[in-house]
């Protein structure tokens, strides 16, 4: 299952009910305002590192540079992928969850 | 019978404190640009205007913003302009930069960093508070 998140984490709890529904071997990538999940130095940080084990995350680049977050320290392990990655990916899961 | 013109400029005006508090992120919204438009535009009516960010507004303050890949507007550089509206009260709150892990050295123009405790005095003596 592929997760998109793109709500901040500091208004909404999509990446909160996200990690708690998303399976071993989840992939969520972090859109829109949702990159702010990939602060590193964020207090959501934390949440995030706990499922890097068993779970991928990713970010998209053009959010990230939208928000002027290019030069701050992102959560070590998070990939930045761009638009042809996004497409990538919804391809290659069979099944994609939003959480609006 | 002598009728007070409104738009009389020698007639007494009335200035009011307003205030703009900020609290959504760039982009993802219209909120954030919707804010700046509105208080560009009351900054002509000399009244006693303020801005706050708090929450995710602080993050419309962000340096080094680039919306090339998004397509959308970069409005963080109009903020520059609101010392030229004279909107001098610019107000970010303290514990909002530190929960995202940002410093005032972060932001696009210079700003007056309040604890919740100090903004929340500064919000008590406002006449109005719009919210977006």
């Amino acid at each position: 299952m592929l997760h998109l998140i793109n709500k901040s984490p500091f208004e909404r709890n999509a990446l909160d009910s996200c990690l708690r529904m998303a399976k071993s071997g989840s992939a969520i990538l972090l859109i829109e305002d949702g990159v702010y999940a990939a602060l590193a130095k964020a207090a959501h940080a934390e949440k995030i590192i706990r499922r890097m084990g068993d779970c991928s995350f990713y970010v998209l680049g053009p959010d990230v540079a939208a928000r002027g977050l290019s030069d701050a320290p992102l959560i070590e392990g998070i990939d930045v992928i761009d638009y042809e990655g996004f497409v990538d990916m919804v391809a290659e899961h069979d099944a994609t969850q939003s959480w609006l | 019978m002598s009728e007070m013109n409104e738009f009389d400029e020698s007639a007494p005006t009335v200035v009011k404190r307003f205030m703009y508090v900020n609290r959504r992120a760039p982009y993802g919204t219209i909120y954030a640009l919707e804010c700046l438009e509105v208080v560009l535009v009351a900054a002509a009516f000399d009244q006693d205007v303020s801005v706050v960010f708090l929450d995710d507004g602080v993050c419309q303050l962000k340096k080094n913003q680039d919306t090339t890949g998004i397509g959308m507007k970069n409005f963080s550089k109009t903020y520059g302009a609101l010392d030229d509206y004279d909107v001098e009260k610019i107000y970010v709150e303290k514990e909002s930069l530190a929960a995202r892990g940002l410093t005032a050295d972060d932001l696009v123009i210079p700003v007056e960093v309040l604890a919740a405790d100090d903004l929340r005095e500064v919000m008590a003596q406002q006449d109005v508070v719009i919210s977006f």
